[in-house]
């Protein structure tokens, strides 16, 4: 059985936080240079080319890649044959405290959602899974809120049409329009309960986007190319201004549902789709 | 490229189209949701506002922590619709320009066209890149607002592109 103290979990999430802020994912990294390889508008070329020298900054200087640094989730897969010496919940915390204060990221956080207050960097919302093995594998997603103000989920009855759902789907980027920083990354979540369903698709978010996803059924790839093609159609492109690209990728989690429904939930990423993992034996 | 700087002459707001690109020197102020629900709370008082916003350009910016040895931290505009309900109130009061991210309300481009005003998109999401143009940040309004402060900024060749112009036409297709 392996042991974990509270601050070796703390030291990891503090440096998941700088990189996640401070080194743009590469599979990101890779998408933004195919989209400006394929981009034939000269000024969305320019707004691509900003985005990718954006990144490059960022790393070079130790600043943030946007200045939103988000309401962190945190991810947890918990082996349930670790053992944790200490406190999680509180060493989570504290990691991201001292990641958020060693990286002068922003305090945007208020304690009380309507009186609102002094914003801090603290509490991350933790999501916690418990799997086979002894392993802690860590991962932090510092989502801003100007795409996650554009999150929508709809309970389908069970019998929707899949161009029902497309439409849905497709809709929630055009309504998002130029305004939550686009190219967009999709994440979908389909089937589970509701707050399952929005759950799948934030982790969505956390797969490559710049490899095919092998492990999803058929015809989930199926529709996630569709849906790509769908949503370049838009023809939104980098800030809104048009192009070729408007989804540098979309992502599907599915998972059982109800006879009786067929939730659906698009989580809305801006092009800096920021997270990092580590994890801990 | 158009070189402008701001506050704002005239001639030069009138000037400008959308779709524009255009360098901005000079002096701008932060400002965004709070600060602007306060700002429109003092001007329905009557009460004196603390910064004179006739002729200026505030950017819809909250700012990360600055870190050692540099201006200012990572600091990219957010989204601009957020401020539509305040901004009208604003521009009647003398504002001439805003800098955000995305599409402005019907009333508030019918605003920007009644009183010859102007609204320029700067690079979204690319906040560290956008710390490069920045010469100086001083805080003058609000400290306990965070980040949503009211900060002064001195620009230089901050590059912006004109999304609404003062006839009211928009780069973006009519929603």
């Amino acid at each position: 059985m392996s042991t974990i103290t509270a601050a070796r979990i703390s030291e990891a999430i503090s440096e998941l936080c700088l990189q996640a802020h401070w080194h743009l994912r590469r599979d990101v990294a890779r998408c933004l240079k195919k989209a400006l390889r394929r981009e034939t508008n000269a000024r969305a070329r320019r707004l691509l080319q900003a985005i990718i020298d954006n990144a490059a900054t960022a790393q070079r200087r130790k600043l943030a890649i946007c200045q939103d640094t988000g309401l962190p989730a945190v991810f947890v897969e918990l082996g349930q044959q670790a053992r944790i010496r200490g406190d999680l919940n509180r060493a989570i915390q504290a990691g991201i405290r001292a990641g958020y204060t060693k990286g002068s990221f922003r305090h945007s956080i208020v304690k009380d959602p309507l009186l609102r207050g002094e914003p801090g960097v603290l509490p991350a919302v933790i999501h916690i899974d418990i799997v086979p093995g002894s392993r802690v594998k860590l991962t932090v997603l510092p989502k801003g809120f100007g795409c996650e103000n554009k999150t929508q989920l709809k309970m389908f009855l069970p019998t929707a049409s899949l161009q029902e759902i497309e439409a849905f789907i497709v809709d929630t980027v055009r309504a998002a329009g130029p305004d939550a920083c686009p190219p967009y990354v999709i994440g979908v979540g389909l089937g589970g309960t509701a707050e399952a369903a929005c759950l799948m698709a934030k982790k969505a978010l956390l797969k490559d986007i710049a490899a095919p996803d092998k492990k999803l059924a058929g015809h989930l790839s199926a529709l996630s190319g569709r849906l790509e093609k769908k949503i370049d159609a838009l023809k939104i492109g980098p800030m809104g201004l048009g192009g070729r690209t408007t989804a540098l990728a979309v992502r599907i989690e599915a998972g059982p549902t109800h006879i009786a429904g067929l939730p659906v939930a698009v989580s809305v990423s801006c092009h800096a789709l920021r997270s990092a993992t580590k994890t801990l034996v | 490229m158009k070189r402008i700087t701001a506050p704002l002459q005239e001639k030069a707001l009138r000037s400008l189209k959308a779709g524009d690109e255009v360098l901005l020197s000079g002096t701008i102020f932060t400002a965004r949701d709070q600060a602007h629900k306060r700002l429109t709370q003092s001007l329905a008082r009557r009460s004196k506002l603390p910064v004179a916003l006739a002729g200026q350009v505030v950017y819809y910016c909250g700012p990360t922590g600055t870190p050692e040895h540099t201006v200012i931290g990572s600091c990219g505009p957010t989204t601009s619709r957020r401020m539509d309900a305040f901004t009208p109130a604003l521009l009647a009061a003398g504002l001439k320009g805003m800098i955000g991210k995305g599409n402005r309300s019907p009333q508030t481009i019918a605003a920007i066209k009644k009183h010859k005003a102007v609204y320029f998109l700067a690079y979204a999401g690319c906040g560290a890149l956008l710390a490069q143009f920045i010469r100086s940040a001083l805080p003058v309004a609000y400290p306990d607002l965070g980040p949503e402060a009211i900060v002064r900024l001195q620009v230089r060749d901050l590059p912006l592109i004109v999304g609404i112009d003062c006839r009211g036409k928009s780069v973006y297709p009519v929603i």
